[in-house]
């Protein structure tokens, strides 16, 4: 029998490292430190301006403790109101093209012309960050809420029917043949076999969608595409933190109460 | 099992009449709530606009494509600036979302009363668009990329904190009891029994994350934070159509290849 002094002091155990192979682990490193050098020497800080900013920033604070809801309470209600429908119209017209496309997107569904049409559609609209997809609409409609509602409805397509393809193409397929066995036809067969699997999580999505088109609904607005975006940039760029605040707080309740009551449904449907 | 009687054939159905009643009910108040909003939209649009939308349409592509080729010598830069605002951002987010996610996870929080606050700073910063974080950011430090940097940093904090946090609380707690039964710390404890059941998901979400920021600091230079969206509003305010198709391309591209790096990476760590 061994004593503990005889067994091997020197061998300390230690965590394996996450990456496994020395060589790329230290090539990580080396390159990740290099970048963050060059990185943040493009910055090129401004430090008499950020001092300005840090007088600015307790002006700010001060102002943002005591938000004015009352001096431009007008434009603020208008801007919420609009984007709020903006944010319900724009959830139902992307729910009603989602559905199609995603459909079409879905490699067991849709033969390969349409798959790629549809998915090309859903890459486009993923790739462009909305406020993009709101410069082209507010050319094409003009300044206005309806630029903001179709920018929306366009996003909201990348996020739906994309998810509602990937769930498409991971149905159980036993179920689509049983149907197929009876003779249905192609139409039968998905309202029996394919959205009965994935209407639920459907549901669920475009809730959740209804979520993050709300809080993208506050920003469009900068590009003129209509919500409260642009009471918002007005209120910054005047220095009015206390109305800006305001605004801020009226958003950030907003989405907590909108965020609540979708993973309220979200879980009740599970 | 709701069976209808009618001329005294039994038909079955899905559903009893109370259930459909209801049903019908909240279709009915879904459409007049989306009509309503609807029509205070249509009213907020110049309907002559939109008449000729086709036309604008039609004319701003032909004027944006074929895009302005020798323009991309100028782009380099601001799209190197756009990869570091999101780099750069990301690596705050993840910085202060970390030991955040440790205080707001129901298993690993200190104490009671600290974490309702971290989850107030995660709500706080998930609600607001990175977008209007420039704005804020722009008026206090002024134009520039390090409004750029925050902006997306402090955006990132909520989304990543709040995956985070959900890592943890779904660790498995055989592990902490076995370190715990060896008599270690509560450091020790996170250090050798959570962090590497979480480690792999923090990662891919922080990559997720950048891939998203990419999309994110492509547009906060139009609230004047850097970047390639600088070089878009100017574009845009010098109708300089065949340079802003030129931005689109770029954008276009530097987001699919970031999706694409993002998606290899997670799929190498899970």
């Amino acid at each position: 029998m061994t004593t503990p002094s005889a067994l091997p002091r020197q061998r300390r155990w230690s965590p394996p490292p996450l990456i496994r192979d020395p060589w790329r682990r230290w090539a990580v490193i080396i390159l990740s430190i290099g970048y963050l050098m060059v990185g943040l020497s493009t910055l090129n800080i401004n430090w008499a301006r950020v001092q300005r900013g840090a007088i600015r920033f307790q002006r700010m604070l001060a102002e943002f403790l005591q938000p004015d809801f009352v001096s431009r309470w007008g434009d603020i209600q208008a801007g919420i109101l609009e984007s709020l429908t903006m944010t319900v119209v724009a959830t139902v017209i992307g729910i009603i093209l989602s559905v199609p496309i995603g459909f079409g997107g879905a490699r067991n569904l849709a033969p390969l012309p349409i798959y790629l049409f549809c998915r090309g559609l859903i890459t486009l609209s993923r790739t462009f960050q909305e406020v993009i997809i709101a410069i082209v609409f507010v050319i094409m409609f003009g300044f206005g809420p309806l630029a903001g509602v179709c920018t929306l409805s366009f996003a909201s397509i990348g996020f739906l029917a994309k998810l509602l393809a990937e769930d498409i193409e991971e149905i159980d397929p036993a179920q689509v043949e049983a149907i197929r066995a009876t003779g249905a036809s192609w139409l039968k067969m998905v309202s029996y076999a394919v959205v009965p699997q994935v209407s639920p999580r459907l549901v669920g999505l475009s809730i959740y969608r209804f979520d993050i088109n709300l809080r993208e609904s506050a920003i469009v607005g900068v590009v003129g595409a209509g919500g409260i975006g642009a009471t918002l940039q007005t209120a910054f760029s005047r220095y009015d933190f206390d109305v800006a605040g305001a605004i801020l707080i009226i958003i950030i309740v907003l989405v907590m109460i909108t965020e609540f009551i979708s993973s309220y449904i979200r879980r009740r449907l599970q | 099992m709701p069976v209808r009687i009618s001329n005294g054939v039994k038909t079955w159905q899905r559903y009893d009449r109370a259930s459909v009643l209801k049903q019908w009910a909240g279709w009915l108040a879904t459409t007049v709530v989306v009509l309503f909003c609807w029509q205070l939209i249509a009213g907020a649009t110049r309907w002559e606009f939109v008449a000729d939308a086709p036309q604008q349409l039609a004319q701003f592509l032909s004027r944006a494509f074929p895009p302005r080729w020798s323009y991309m010598n100028q782009l380099w830069r601001p799209l190197w600036d756009t990869v570091n605002i999101a780099t750069l951002g990301t690596i705050i987010g993840v910085a202060v979302a970390f030991p955040t996610a440790f205080l707001a996870a129901r298993n690993t929080t200190p104490h009671p009363i600290i974490r309702p606050l971290a989850l107030l700073i995660i709500v706080v910063s998930r609600s607001v668009n990175s977008l209007i974080w420039a704005l804020l950011l722009v008026a206090l430090l002024g134009p520039g990329i390090l409004a750029g940097v925050i902006a997306i940093g402090l955006r990132s904090i909520g989304f990543v904190g709040k995956l985070f946090y959900e890592a943890i609380e779904e660790t498995s707690i055989e592990p902490v009891e076995a370190i715990r039964a060896t008599g270690a710390s509560g450091m020790q404890v996170l250090s050798y029994a959570i962090l590497p059941q979480v480690l792999p998901s923090f990662a891919g979400v922080t990559v997720f994350r950048w891939d998203i920021n990419i999309r994110e600091s492509t547009v906060i230079g139009l609230v004047g934070a850097g970047g390639i969206g600088l070089n878009l509003d100017a574009a845009i305010n010098a109708l300089q159509w065949s340079r802003a198709g030129m931005i689109f391309i770029s954008i276009f591209v530097i987001v699919l290849l970031s999706e694409w790096i993002s998606a290899r990476v997670r799929k190498a760590i899970i």
